[in-house]
């Protein structure tokens, strides 16, 4: 069985397994007609995902990851480290760099590939100094100017001993209230897990976009399940009824913008993922660039103080 | 004070020592154990009554859930927290006196969902600042709660941001706000506004965090230390800057007070 695929993906995973034998042995017309069936059981694969099989696209193994993206999207790209107070998190990526010849600075989370550095990464969890390093770049940022592109992937904020001594609460909070307040252009995009204050953590923007396949949640559909049902088995169910996907988060308003990615997600063809995400981002900052520093904050402010369903 | 709003019966045992204390007794004591020190949680009609000179004049008490998720059991549990408390949701704020001195005041009621925040939580707390900052007061707030309400998804999580926004703005205008998370505060109350005083005080032997007990338990895979994540905890670790009797919390907010914000009156006048 072919590697790294999602099990409902298997069908697919053959076929392309199929394409590379017959593509190494020169069979052209064969391997014409089979690349007609991929991009058919692509449509019929991806076109009407439950909301389980959003989750796993989003925690897809093969997705690109910030540094993946990075690559393709950002040149001189410069990765600064540490919040200058106690440590650097691995878990966070925070840097300077350009796009298009615009110089911006970008933070987010890193996720691991192998196991490895997946446990370096701590499976893109920060502890507080990852975010102490975002604030710290940001203002950083501001000094210069420059605009802010944050990505977010990540399934939490990590829920151990010395985060709490070190004060996570603390260092989420205080981003949250820095960011709204930047006189400088923020875009957010949820690349893959929007884990709850883990990501909004550095998820405060003028413009906050999400990629197709993407989600953003109060709670993770483990964590719902076993709250609600005492069963953390009923995934399926929780990530029904927690409406995280970015459709479904564009039709309440909270998010501005879907992202597309390519047919069939992100994974699928990682090169053609990054020109989307890149066409997307530029797309805003162009628009940003027209306001002014004030205007900024009160644009990013008064969109969070619409947020919110009450009754008299 | 009604029964259901506070621990019920005559005579109540002590969580800190066991001791059975007779229930006046313990309410002409702020509710604080007569033996061993230990604080019995107590709710926001307590704590109107312990902070302010006569009461609260209480603003948008009509603010109401609603269900735009239609999530599974929540309008239950919203009628079930309503006949509980008496109140639509989770957090009472409005105009009220510190020893004579003028502020906006707010607080959380641990008994409505567990004081978790949804839109209503949210977007009262993002009033109580605006209204300090359009007025010129000191803002206090009592934070008790699990954290985001689960029930509305992510317009609950994107309460957290609000709120912090709305301070971010507080902060600018140089207005005090003073933060008294109580016992139990942990998830995004604690990772939003309830962090961001200009001063935060607790009170003896109150649970405050970001992750829940429970959840790092599972993580580590090991049983925390005594003491862990308490008031003294995060005090020692550097994220308190006091732990307060609640018999000496009155005081110690007037004493604050009357030196970042020695005016008597708001500047409009009249309160």
């Amino acid at each position: 069985m072919p590697q790294g695929w999602l099990d409902f993906e298997q069908p697919l995973a053959e076929l392309m397994e199929r394409i590379d034998e017959l593509t190494a042995i020169g069979a052209k017309e064969e391997v014409k007609r089979l690349r007609e069936q991929v991009k058919e059981l692509k449509s019929k694969l991806y076109s009407n995902l439950t909301p389980w099989q959003q989750v796993l696209l989003a925690r897809h193994p093969r997705r690109p990851y910030m540094l993946d993206y990075i690559e393709r999207m950002v040149t001189d790209f410069v990765e600064l480290h540490g919040d200058r107070a106690f440590a650097d998190d691995p878990a966070i990526i925070a840097g300077i760099g350009k796009i298009n010849e615009t110089g911006l600075a970008i933070i987010g989370h890193q996720k691991g590939r192998d196991t490895k550095e997946k446990l370096y990464r701590n499976f893109g969890m920060p502890h507080p100094e990852g975010y102490r390093k975002t604030l710290r770049v940001m203002k950083l940022a501001v000094r210069f100017g420059l605009p802010i592109l944050s990505l977010i992937d990540t399934p939490a904020a990590y829920p151990g001993v010395g985060a709490e001594e070190r004060g996570q609460a603390e260092a989420i909070a205080r981003n949250l209230r820095e960011m709204a307040i930047l006189p400088v252009p923020i875009v957010v995009v949820v690349c893959g897990e929007g884990g709850s204050g883990g990501a909004l953590a550095v998820a405060v923007g003028n413009r906050v976009l999400m990629q197709e396949n993407a989600l953003f949640s109060v709670i993770s559909p483990e964590g719902c399940a076993s709250i609600l049902w005492r069963d953390g088995s009923k995934t399926k169910e929780a990530a029904e009824v927690l409406k995280m996907t970015a459709s479904d988060l564009l039709k309440f308003g909270i998010i501005d913008e879907v992202v597309p990615e390519p047919l069939g997600g992100a994974h699928q063809d990682w090169d053609e993922a990054a020109k989307l995400l890149k066409r997307a981002v530029m797309a805003n900052f162009r628009k940003l660039a027209l306001k002014s520093a004030e205007e900024l904050v009160k644009q990013r402010i008064s969109k969070l103080a619409s947020v919110g369903v009450y009754t008299r | 004070m009604t029964q259901s709003q506070t621990p019920d019966g005559m005579w109540l045992r002590c969580d800190g020592c066991g001791e059975i204390l007779y229930r006046k007794a313990l309410e002409r004591n702020f509710f604080i154990c007569m033996r061993c020190g230990h604080h019995f949680r107590i709710f926001p009609e307590q704590y109107i009554k312990i902070i302010l000179d006569n009461g609260l004049k209480e603003l948008d008490s009509d603010l109401a859930p609603s269900d735009p998720l239609e999530f599974p059991q929540y309008r239950e549990k919203l009628a079930k927290a309503r006949s509980k408390t008496g109140k639509p949701d989770a957090f009472s704020y409005g105009k009220g006196k510190i020893s004579g001195r003028p502020v906006v005041f707010g607080v959380m009621d641990f008994r409505f969902i567990g004081g978790s925040m949804g839109s209503v939580v949210g977007e009262k707390i993002a009033r109580s600042i605006r209204l300090a900052r359009n007025k010129r007061l000191p803002l206090i707030i009592v934070s008790t709660s699990g954290g985001a309400r689960m029930h509305e998804g992510m317009f609950s999580l994107m309460q957290m941001a609000k709120t912090a926004a709305e301070l971010g703005l507080l902060r600018q205008a140089h207005i005090p706000y003073i933060s008294i998370p109580v016992d139990p505060c942990t998830g995004g109350v604690m990772a939003s506004f309830a962090s961001l005083g200009d001063i935060i005080i607790s009170e003896p032997g109150a649970l405050l965090g970001f992750a829940g007990p429970r959840v790092i338990e599972n993580t580590i895979g090991e049983k925390l230390p005594k003491g862990f994540q308490r008031a003294e905890f995060l005090l020692k670790h550097g994220f308190l800057d006091m732990v307060v009797s609640r018999r000496d919390l009155k005081e110690t907010l007037t004493r604050i007070l009357s030196i970042l914000w020695p005016q008597k009156q708001d500047e409009s006048g009249t309160l």
